[in-house]
């Protein structure tokens, strides 16, 4: 299996996500899809911007599918797609899906990847509220 | 030895560029570079994390550095 990774500063197409996951071997396929939301811990966002360490980002969302493959020996098809630049509210971030035979696995190892992509993957955000910009997560 | 290091996110605010070189003697391993770093830009120690990276791997304290690794500092992520 060889997933489709990708981080990108055009508009994510969703369904062209999904049919790179479709299989014949799959009986299900299972997505989360990221979308920019209007406020962060009650405070009102713009807009973000995405920041992206492209070539280190691939390495690790390939070690990421890896570990799911090894803890879903049964995934078929997965393809993860991340947007960069600036995103305005609703805008997709980010697309996880994966097809597996049946649908158990194909939930937990779709929230396993965005988990772990969430944990390792280079990318980095920047909230744009009213009265400035932060970097989500910088400081404790 | 003198070494780049490319800078992401708030680090690129922090120091202020996208790769600051150091000229040798550079830090010989990851844990020296990052103590060098926070001598020069304290603000990094008040990051709540910031690991390094050597040709786009997470790199442990007592890896060695050399000239011609791709080295990066990495600040909390927050894809997603």
């Amino acid at each position: 299996m060889t997933p489709t990774l990708s981080i990108t500063d055009q508009p994510i197409d969703v369904a062209a996500a999904l049919a790179a996951v479709q299989t014949d071997a799959a009986g299900a396929v299972n997505a989360f899809i990221g979308t920019v939301r209007n406020q962060s811990g009650g405070r009102p966002v713009r807009r973000l911007h995405y920041e992206s360490y492209d070539s280190m980002a691939l390495t690790q969302l390939g070690h990421v599918v890896a570990q799911a493959v090894e803890k879903w020996p049964m995934l078929q098809e997965v393809a993860v797609v991340h947007r960069k630049g600036t995103l305005e509210l609703g805008d997709v971030a980010v697309v996880v899906a994966v097809a597996t035979p049946h649908r158990a696995e194909s939930f937990a190892a779709c929230q396993f990847i965005i988990d772990t992509l969430k944990q390792v993957v280079t990318i980095w955000k920047r909230e744009e509220y009213e009265d400035g910009t932060e970097w989500v997560a910088a400081h404790p | 030895m003198s070494l780049k290091v490319a800078l992401f996110g708030i680090t690129r605010d922090i120091v202020g560029t996208s790769v600051i070189e150091l000229p040798a003697p550079a830090p010989a391993t990851v844990g020296e570079l990052l103590a060098e770093m926070r001598r020069q830009y304290p603000a990094l120690g008040e990051l709540r994390s910031c690991a390094v990276a050597v040709n786009n791997e997470y790199a442990a304290l007592d890896q060695s550095l050399h000239t011609v690794d791709e080295i990066a500092l990495i600040p909390p992520v927050a894809g997603g």
